[in-house]
């Protein structure tokens, strides 16, 4: 099938919801998270922004009252059914009409730059204080639809995907709780600390954005863009991706776990153990069978997206991976060495300018391993041959 | 060499059926195919993004893939700015400006003609890859948004190619019309009608062509410069090559944000005549409005950076396009106050232009408020890529944009058929229209503040309700528009009372003093303008 044809609806359950009863039952289930304003802040610049929003929209709600209520009442006195007589003045005529012309403009020019803008550069010189001494530093990468975390200080580093399951979005099972917003590996951030956070992407623009942390900043390649976070409260805060970036732009969630900081600590202590492990797993010989296993589990969560659980793809953007030119090309030189356009290479190191990534960042040696393994001995791919971690190690 | 003399004579001859309306010259006819090209590219768009709207009803995906989502909301856009807004004030220049100075015509016929036509083939451009996709040709149509927005753009399908072109043959026909209304401006105006004694429909237009003039190219080139980097190895917005992604984006609002106003200012142009004719009673502070529309015009083109706040730029950068953007609130604060004021001790009455006009005037009020808190940096964190920005636009162009082009519509449409519309279907459209087009954006505001970001094809439970309240709205809206069009079409058929010279009592201006319809010349003479 083609990639943009549209799916035929088949009759599911909340497909023939639709209507009335539907909306109804809506205003039940939603009603939990339901919310007019910003949901609860939990940062000093989500406090001070929805303090400045409140104040911001008292004062234009005043405005448009004042304004549009002088005009209703001339829609209703000042009209010819009312046998008002037309006057024809075109302006200001004496010092008094003058006064009052120029009134509201004086109102307005106080409000623009006092009443709104002293509050206004307050909270951006706040947002954008970046600078000043940071506890801690997160990076934050976007790319083709996932978030990778990297903490600099311990070396941690991670990929964090969509947890929601296909069938969900599909319409095939329930909607669990967090549809959408939640994610296979959180980021974990300690409360109380001040959290300066780097952004940049691998290939499209990508947008971070917590709205209970009041801040959104663009990742774009080749640009490192920062803000910053201090939580004050534990909790599990989501958002999402906001800068459209292509088919998986309203899935890829952000979802962090604000922590105390012994729980945070102990969180990094396990993180390192577990990054520690996957870095000895390449000083060993996997068997086959081990490889295939862990591969299709790589593969699911890394791959499926775009190249399809079946290996198929989404021509001609996605291309299938079943019988495909690449994933058929022999593993290294002999020398051990990657040789360009093969298979191993596309995965290590991405195709620029598709959203195909480097791979080599983002999984470990055994994943890579065993990814590769995987795809060369599925979807009808039949190569019959391994790689080692070690030899992906050896390689880079 | 005697027909030259006798133009009536010469024109007696002009070819009929298809071949007069692609041959023709006469600014009627030219004004005539704007009008019903935007009100057909209207329709098409609209039903694109009721598709849109339908897949939002409910969480999860029903109806189409995020692939041909991406393509209907860009291709959306692009067709209700460029195929269906920009032609429609187009069309009201056309036909109107000679009309409204004493003109016999636009100063440019053969380039009036040409601009016309370029429009329909960069129609097709932009929707000829949903059809090739179709056929198992190419990825779709554009799905990068309207915005183009690189690296995206790079990596994307041949859909990208497509828009660029048709943004070009759209550029250049903008250019041409702009070209040719200066010029009908500067020279054509009858004697005695001095720049300061020109309608204000007339102004509006002035300052938007030459914005066109100033933004039109910069637009071009930016795209150009994507399609090199796409095909031609250029490294302009590439990272990878020493690029900047940001750089896209300056130069794309540079064009995108006087692009607003270019959508507006014919608006605010006819407004006043408008709210002058139905209130009986002179336009209230012309100069001031005149002022303001030059104002207006200078302030587009320096406050662009706040369409991308959150890219990250210095502080001394974020405080000045603050500012600078904030400060557009006092010229249009002008023009609400002299529209007011022009209603104030009038005598009323509600016919369906003037009910259009003051809906416009109310519901323009909250695009210019929400815009005015969209200029604050750190609530605009907040605001910037969720479904509150979208509201506000919709507010800015579809209550400010296509709502000021109906009121137009309903204002001349006696002139132009010489038929009188049905005020009672214009009055069941207007108040469908308000109240549908409240139902489908309202919640939209409340949408974005919860923090549903927008160009998702699917989003999380607690954003249901009021998706499914905007999408009933939307249905709504895109329906009650079949009245409209209904309406038109009667009076196009010739149904409908006669139209007098005069259509409406307290209108004014050189055009109610020539006969509804007026012939196919007009101002031969020119008139005497005191």
């Amino acid at each position: 099938m083609h990639s943009c044809a549209p799916i035929i609806p088949k009759p599911r359950a909340g497909w023939r919801t639709l209507g009335i009863p539907f909306l109804l039952l809506g205003v039940q289930e939603a009603q939990a998270a339901f919310t007019w304003n910003f949901p609860p802040p939990v940062t000093p610049v989500a406090h001070e922004t929805l303090q400045v929003h409140n104040e911001f929209m008292l004062i234009i709600t005043v405005l448009f009252t004042v304004v549009f209520a002088i005009m209703v009442y001339s829609m209703i006195k000042h009209r010819k059914s009312a046998g008002h007589p037309a006057a024809d003045f075109t302006g200001p005529r004496g010092v008094l009409q003058w006064f009052w012309v120029l009134v509201p403009f004086a109102i307005l020019l106080f409000i623009d730059f006092i009443l709104m803008g002293i509050p206004a550069v307050h909270a951006l010189v706040e947002m954008e204080d970046t600078q000043s001494r940071a506890d801690l530093v997160l990076k934050v990468t976007g790319m083709q639809w996932k978030w990778q975390y990297e903490y600099p200080d311990s070396g941690i580093r991670f990929t964090s995907n969509l947890a929601t399951p296909p069938d969900q979005v599909a319409n095939a099972e329930a909607k669990g709780d967090n549809y959408l917003l939640e994610v296979d590996n959180p980021v974990v951030l300690p409360v109380g600390k001040k959290v300066r956070v780097l952004l940049t992407s691998t290939d499209v623009i990508h947008t971070w954005w917590v709205p209970q942390f009041g801040t959104k900043r663009d990742a774009i390649p080749g640009y490192l863009r920062e803000t910053w976070v201090k939580i004050d409260q534990p909790g599990i805060y989501r958002g999402q991706c906001a800068e459209l970036c292509g088919k998986g732009h309203g899935f890829m969630p952000v979802v962090v776990e604000a922590v105390p900081e012994a729980d945070y600590l102990a969180w990094v202590e396990k993180k390192k153990t577990a990054m520690a492990a996957a870095a000895n797993a390449a000083e060993r010989t996997w068997s086959r069978e081990e490889l295939l296993q862990k591969g299709q589990e790589v593969y699911g969560k890394q791959c499926v997206p775009c190249h399809q659980a079946n290996g198929q793809g989404l021509p001609p953007a996605f291309p299938p991976l079943a019988g495909s030119k690449v994933v058929n090309t022999p593993l290294l030189s002999p020398d051990g060495k990657v040789v360009k356009d093969t298979h191993v290479d596309r995965v290590l190191n991405g195709k620029p300018g598709t959203p195909m990534q480097a791979f080599k960042n983002i999984l470990s040696d055994m994943e890579l391993a065993a990814v590769i393994t995987y795809t060369r001995n599925s979807f009808g791919n039949h190569q019959g041959d391994m790689i080692q971690p070690a030899q992906i190690k050896a390689s880079r | 060499m005697e027909a030259t003399t006798h133009p009536a004579v010469r024109h007696a001859a002009h070819p009929t059926g298809l071949l007069r309306w692609l041959t023709t010259t006469n600014h009627k006819d030219i004004g005539t195919l704007y009008l019903s090209f935007s009100l057909i590219m209207f329709f098409v768009g609209g039903a694109m993004i009721l598709a849109v709207r339908a897949e939002l009803f409910q969480p999860g995906l029903q109806l189409m893939q995020p692939e041909l989502f991406n393509q209907l909301i860009g291709v959306h856009a692009l067709v209700m700015i460029f195929a269906a807004l920009m032609p429609a004030a187009t069309g009201f220049a056309n036909w109107m400006i000679p009309l409204m100075i004493g003109a016999p015509d636009m100063a440019l016929p053969r380039l009036n003609n040409w601009g016309f036509w370029l429009l329909p083939p960069a129609a097709l451009l932009l929707t000829l890859p949903f059809v090739l996709a179709f056929f198992g040709v190419g990825s779709g149509a554009i799905d990068t948004g309207w915005t183009f927005y690189a690296p995206l753009s790079i990596q994307a399908g041949m859909g990208i190619d497509f828009a660029i072109f048709a943004v070009h043959l759209l550029g250049i026909s903008s250019i041409m019309g702009s070209i040719n209304i200066i010029a009908t401006i500067f020279n054509l105006r009858a004697p005695g009608m001095t720049l300061m004694k020109m309608p204000l429909f007339v102004w509006g237009w002035l300052i938007t062509a030459f914005l066109l003039i100033a933004t039109i190219p910069v637009l071009a080139g930016a795209v150009t410069m994507l399609l090199t980097d796409r095909h031609f190895g250029t490294h302009f917005f590439k990272a990878a090559g020493g690029g900047d992604p940001i750089l896209f984006q300056h130069l794309f609002w540079f064009f995108g944000h006087p692009e607003v106003y270019i959508l507006l200012l014919p608006v605010w142009g006819l407004m006043p005549h408008v709210v002058s004719a139905f209130s009986r009673k002179p336009i209230y502070g012309y100069k001031a409005q005149v002022w303001s529309f030059v104002a207006i015009g200078i302030l587009s083109v320096i406050v662009w950076a706040h369409h991308f706040f959150t890219a990250g730029m210095p502080v001394p950068a974020l405080i000045y396009f603050m500012f600078s953007t904030m400060s557009i609130s006092l010229p249009l604060a002008v023009l609400f106050f002299c529209w007011i004021a022009t209603m104030w001790r009038g005598s009323m009455s509600f016919e369906t232009p003037m009910l259009f006009a003051t809906g416009f005037i109310v519901l323009f009020g909250m695009a210019g408020l929400t815009g005015l808190v969209l200029a604050d940096v750190a609530a605009d964190a907040q605001y910037h890529h969720s479904y509150f920005v979208v509201a506000h636009f919709h507010y800015a162009l579809f209550a400010g944009g296509i709502m000021g082009v109906m009121t137009g519509v309903y204002y001349w449409l006696p002139k132009w058929t010489g038929r009188m519309y049905s005020e009672t279907v214009g009055k069941w459209h207007f108040w469908l229209t308000v109240v549908s087009f409240n139902l489908t954006f309202m919640p939209q505001f409340f949408l974005g503040l919860a923090g549903m970001p927008r160009r998702i094809p699917d989003y999380a439970l607690q954003f249901a309700e009021f998706n499914a309240i905007s999408t009933v709205g939307a249905f709504i809206l895109g329906f009650s528009q079949l009245l409209f069009a209904w309406n038109v079409i009667q009076c196009l058929r010739g149904n409908g009372q006669r139209a007098p010279a005069r259509a409406w009592e307290g209108a004014r201006g050189l055009e109610w003093e020539l006969p509804s319809p007026p012939p196919h010349h007009t101002w031969e003479t020119q008139p005497d303008v005191k």
